[in-house]
């Protein structure tokens, strides 16, 4: 076992298990929006930062980092609650995060995120980007507006329903998720039609079709059950 | 030429009237300006068919109730479904507590501050709070009058305000049993304190006969929809219009062909519409509706202490319509008598509550038009959708619109009877307002209810000097 100290509580964490991991096992709580159980970390939305003492204070993923003898980890302090709300306000001016008519409202990550973390206002100008809403799919749609780019639909897609339907296209803020390598999503031949993106997904940009506000409940924790149900050779 | 420009407050938004003398001192021209713009119809384009409740429910926080039935209305015909008849009556019941809600509203905090105090009373305490001081139980009423009609929303929709509850197909979730016993229990007060209410406009709508005669009387078309045997209806039916003797003038017209028989002009120094009657062109073919018109409109309410108001209130025009606007709340209360009686009818009813209430579809048609009567007039959503149920259009018509051009020419009879080119009076000010309110338009929020009323007033002489300038503070 690994020993080590988060937020001055001593922790023992299992080799190659990350810090989040320890941490959660401790009850130490870490927010996480790109995360998912049974999915590879990729710590790309950078809420999950926590701060090592002995590494000069560097910032560090907890979920994407593995856990190593003696690390002091700070999870929880005043100026990683700052970080971790800028960085929200960052997600929320990016798109068009409009909670009172969205299918998700009341069931969304980021909506509960901006809530355990008291982003109560943006301070950063909102870009209002023009983006398509795709609902050419029988069964589910995408609306690129919700979208934070944490890629748990293309990770679940990939690593979970081995369809690859999803990816990214484009850079930086300009990116998109797409299906196969940019077909309307009802028109994708790899789609299985499995909802396992829309299961994942933190927010409403992946929804059901037929879904009225505030009525799509998501069950991210399926695709962990799913993983683990599953038959090993 | 003089100008006066009046900044409309105790209506739900911002508006502005403006009344150009010539130089006889005569009032040349007076108009009504709404303006603000909102953009509902442009940033809905690109969005889904089932959020358009939720996004138009977020059009007014008075009235959120009939545009989101209105939309679910629209949702329904591009479904191409009829709900299941228990969706239905729970949606016909949530507007009807939107109609006592909302004209409750109307009467008690808006208006009856003018009717019980006095126009010409201090400002200062010619609001709800001087009238809670000066009658105690008409105030106490007014809110619990009110409270009782957003227990009905909230009973079907969680929220007192914007529920996300009636969707394309249906409603989301049926009335609980303690709910429905609930709602029944305070109805016996809910219908005591409409009653008393109708009782003293009835006794004291003769103090106000100056009032009665200039507020917006004139003759004009009335339109509304009628249900069967041309019965008051508020959710569904056929449109009627009516002339200022009460002959029919167009009847049985299918709703969803409203542009075939209702014109919309544009004017440059509004931000509302101008909807008319096509057969009489622009702007000849001047309409009113809410529920002025829809009293006018209906051959019968249909239920008892409904219909006996109803009599007492053709026989003020002799069996005519009753043309003067001021009557608009008259007519609110006899409304609201209405709507009681029937939420009394529906919780009666044993199918109100079953548990289906909403019918499964995809998109089968590309467009559908939503109608139905919200409490200040008839109100159209029409959506054009992609294959993928996607908005690529949408028109709406909202029922404050339709009353623009009466409203315009109300404007204009108060400024040429109350208006003494000289002076800016306070009670002509407050009849300018007062006349724009009987119509209770909706233009967005109720400021005024927190006792507000700033007022600002300049007139302007002929080669633009300032001659008399007037302001009132918050």
């Amino acid at each position: 076992m690994i020993n080590l100290r988060i937020d001055d509580t001593p922790v023992q964490a299992e080799p190659n298990s990350t810090i989040l991991t320890a941490a959660r096992a401790a009850g130490i709580r870490i927010p996480t929006l790109c995360h998912l159980d049974a999915l590879r970390p990729v710590g790309a939305c950078r809420l999950c930062l926590v701060e090592v003492r002995n590494w000069n204070g560097r910032l560090v993923p907890a979920c994407a980092t593995p856990v190593q003898e003696g690390l002091d980890v700070v999870a929880n302090s005043d100026r990683l609650a700052s970080l971790r709300r800028t960085i929200l306000e960052l997600l929320f001016a990016e798109r068009n995060h409009i909670c009172a008519f969205c299918v998700s409202n009341g069931h969304c990550e980021l909506q509960d995120l901006a809530t355990e973390l008291g982003m109560d206002h943006v301070t950063f100008p909102y870009r209002f980007p023009a983006l398509a809403v795709d609902a050419s799919h029988a069964k589910f749609g995408i609306d690129h507006n919700r979208c934070v780019l944490c890629g748990r639909c293309v990770r679940a897609c990939a690593e979970v329903e081995g369809a690859f339907t999803w990816g990214f296209a484009g850079r930086g803020v300009h990116t998109l998720v797409d299906a196969d390598l940019g077909e309307p999503w009802g028109e994708s031949e790899t789609c299985t039609g499995c909802g396992k993106c829309v299961q994942a997904c933190p927010t409403g940009a992946l929804f059901e079709k037929g879904k009225a506000t505030a009525e799509q409940v998501k069950r991210p924790a399926l695709l962990a059950d799913v993983t683990q149900r599953r038959p090993r050779a | 030429m003089r100008e006066i420009k009046v900044p409309v407050t105790r209506i739900e938004g911002h508006g502005l009237i403006t009344i150009v003398l010539g130089r006889d001192r005569k009032v040349s021209r007076a108009r009504f300006h709404v303006t603000e713009g909102r953009g509902f119809e442009r940033f809905c384009q690109g969005r889904t068919l089932w959020e358009m409740p939720g996004i138009t429910a977020r059009i007014c926080g008075i009235c959120p109730v009939s545009h989101l039935l209105c939309s679910a209305k629209a949702g329904d015909a591009i479904l191409a479904v009829r709900p299941p008849h228990p969706a239905d009556k729970l949606r016909r019941l949530m507007n009807l507590g939107q109609f006592v809600e909302s004209h409750a509203l109307s009467f008690f905090h808006l208006s009856s501050p003018d009717l019980i105090l006095g126009w010409d009373s201090d400002p200062k305490a010619r609001n709800v709070f001087g009238l809670a001081a000066a009658h105690p139980q008409l105030a106490l009423d007014g809110i619990r009058l009110r409270a009782y009609g957003q227990e009905i929303i909230s009973a079907l929709g969680e929220k007192r305000v914007h529920p996300a509850w009636a969707v394309p197909g249906g409603v989301r979730a049926p009335l609980t049993p303690a709910a429905r016993d609930r709602l029944a229990a305070k109805l016996p007060e809910a219908m005591r304190i409409a009653q008393d209410a109708l009782s003293l406009y009835e006794d004291t709508m003769g103090n106000w006969a100056d009032e009665v005669a200039t507020f917006g009387n004139f003759p004009s078309l009335f339109m509304s929809l009628v249900g069967e045997e041309g019965a008051w209806e508020h959710y569904e039916g056929r449109i009627r219009f009516v002339d200022a003797e009460r002959r029919i003038v167009a009847d049985g017209l299918d709703p969803a062909r409203y542009p075939e028989y209702i014109g919309e002009a544009v004017e440059g120094w509004s931000y509302l519409k101008f909807p008319y009657f096509q057969r009489d062109g622009y702007p000849d073919g001047l309409y009113r509706v809410g529920p002025l018109a829809r009293l006018n409109c209906c051959d019968r309410i249909g239920t008892r202490r409904a219909d006996e108001a109803l009599g007492r209130f053709r026989s003020i025009a002799g069996g005519k319509a009753v043309t003067s606007s001021f009557h608009y709340h008259y007519a609110r209360l006899i409304e609201i008598v209405a709507a009681l009686e029937r939420v009394e009818a529906y919780l009666d009813d044993p199918e109100i509550l079953s548990p289906r209430v909403r019918a499964e579809a995809g998109v089968n048609e590309l467009e559908g038009v939503g109608v139905h009567e919200a409490p200040r007039g008839t109100l159209f959503h029409h959506y054009w959708v992609n294959e993928d149920g996607i908005l690529e259009r949408v028109n709406l018509i909202v029922s404050t619109g339709h009353n623009n051009l009466a409203m315009n020419r109300t404007v204009a009879q108060i400024a040429h009877h109350y208006l003494d080119g000289a002076k800016v009076t306070e009670g002509l000010l407050n009849r300018l307002e007062g006349g724009i309110r009987a119509y209770d338009p909706c233009l967005s929020c109720s400021v005024h209810a927190a006792g507000r009323m700033p007022l600002r007033v300049v007139l302007v002489g002929p080669d633009g000097e300032v001659l008399d300038e007037k302001v009132r503070d918050a």
